[in-house]
């Protein structure tokens, strides 16, 4: 198998699968679905601390302890002033320039924001992140966000949540086409054919959490999307063969015997 | 004492509380882990805690890693 890393700005990988950490059955779980799936990264939330709380458990120390790089995000932000504080919080916490910029229209769709999402990638570009922003599957917003700087893009293949897999395949394949920096497509995977249909796309990467962790068995679904990740990519750079409209015959015609004796 | 908004709640603070011992105070958690803190709107980075003071009506937010997609 090619060994095919690639890169977020100066980060390195070589997993095609970037997993949310949100949402598993258990600690215990989410902690085995991540090391099944080979992810190198996981995406983190940001949250207010219970006051007079018990500390409860250290997501933080967990996925550092197993040298998983972590992605901050802005879940829940709907406006730019938000997602740019939530973010530099982020930032100070996590002590990394990451960010998963989530700026969301409304609580029904979970859509990206477009213009508060322009925004928001503007000014934290600006301030030294490197911004990882989630977007419609719109190749024009995703030319906008790479030309003002972003790392990389994040077409939804669906809405978050919904597990209904890629809904325009060819708006993907329009934006990898077009962009320069890694297209990493996050939101709506439900299962491993979706991850690999996204890879055969050509896309560099998925970011997985609700088809992992809604999964009846999360730790065997991450093996599953593994497999699918590599099944995908491979199959990428091997090339699929042209679609033809009609049949061709992969046994060969010559030689074959004739009833009425012709040659 | 200062009142202070920590997290949208109302809390009394003694005169001088500093940020690494108001998490402790009502975190109850390590400061040096996974926490950022936010004073009136503005991050304030962790080298700079120290030299923060806290006042009276100030609103801060203590956040810290959670789970997230």
């Amino acid at each position: 198998m090619v060994e095919d890393g690639w890169k977020i700005g100066n980060l390195e990988l070589t997993s095609r699968l970037i997993l949310g950490s949100a949402r598993y059955p258990s600690t215990p779980v989410m902690l085995d679905a991540i090391a099944e799936s080979g992810a190198e990264m996981v995406t983190i939330a940001l949250r207010r601390v219970p006051l007079d709380a018990p500390a409860g458990e250290n997501i933080y120390r967990l996925l550092r302890e197993r040298g998983l790089t972590l992605l901050p995000n802005t879940a829940g932000c709907y406006n730019a002033q938000e997602a740019i504080l939530t973010a530099e919080l982020g930032r100070e916490a996590l002590e990394t320039s990451l960010v998963k910029l989530e700026v969301i229209a409304d609580d029904e769709t979970l859509l990206p924001e477009p213009e508060e999402l322009l925004k928001a990638a503007a000014a934290l570009i600006q301030r030294g992140f490197t911004v990882l922003p989630y977007t419609n599957d719109d190749p024009v917003t995703a030319r906008k966000l790479e030309d003002l700087g972003c790392a990389a893009v994040m077409p939804l293949a669906a809405p978050i949540g919904s597990g209904l897999g890629v809904r325009n395949p060819h708006n993907i394949e329009l934006i990898k086409a077009r962009a320069k920096v890694p297209v990493i497509v996050d939101a709506g995977v439900g299962t491993a054919s979706d991850v690999t249909l996204v890879l055969e796309l050509g896309c560099d990467g998925l970011l997985l959490n609700s088809a992992v962790a809604h999964a009846k068995d999360p730790v065997r679904m991450a093996r599953a999307m593994k497999a699918a990740a590599i099944a995908g990519r491979e199959a990428f750079l091997a090339g699929r063969m042209p679609r033809k409209f009609y049949a061709e015959a992969s046994t060969s015609l010559a030689g074959r015997l004739s009833l009425t004796g012709q040659k | 004492m200062i009142t202070v908004r920590i997290n949208g709640e109302t809390r009394a603070l003694p005169a001088g509380t500093d940020i690494p011992g108001l998490i402790r105070e009502v975190a109850g958690t390590d400061p040096e882990q996974g926490i950022a803190i936010a004073l009136n709107g503005e991050v304030i980075r962790r080298v700079d805690w120290p030299a923060a003071t806290l006042h009276n009506n100030d609103i801060i937010e203590i956040v810290r890693a959670t789970q997230g997609g």
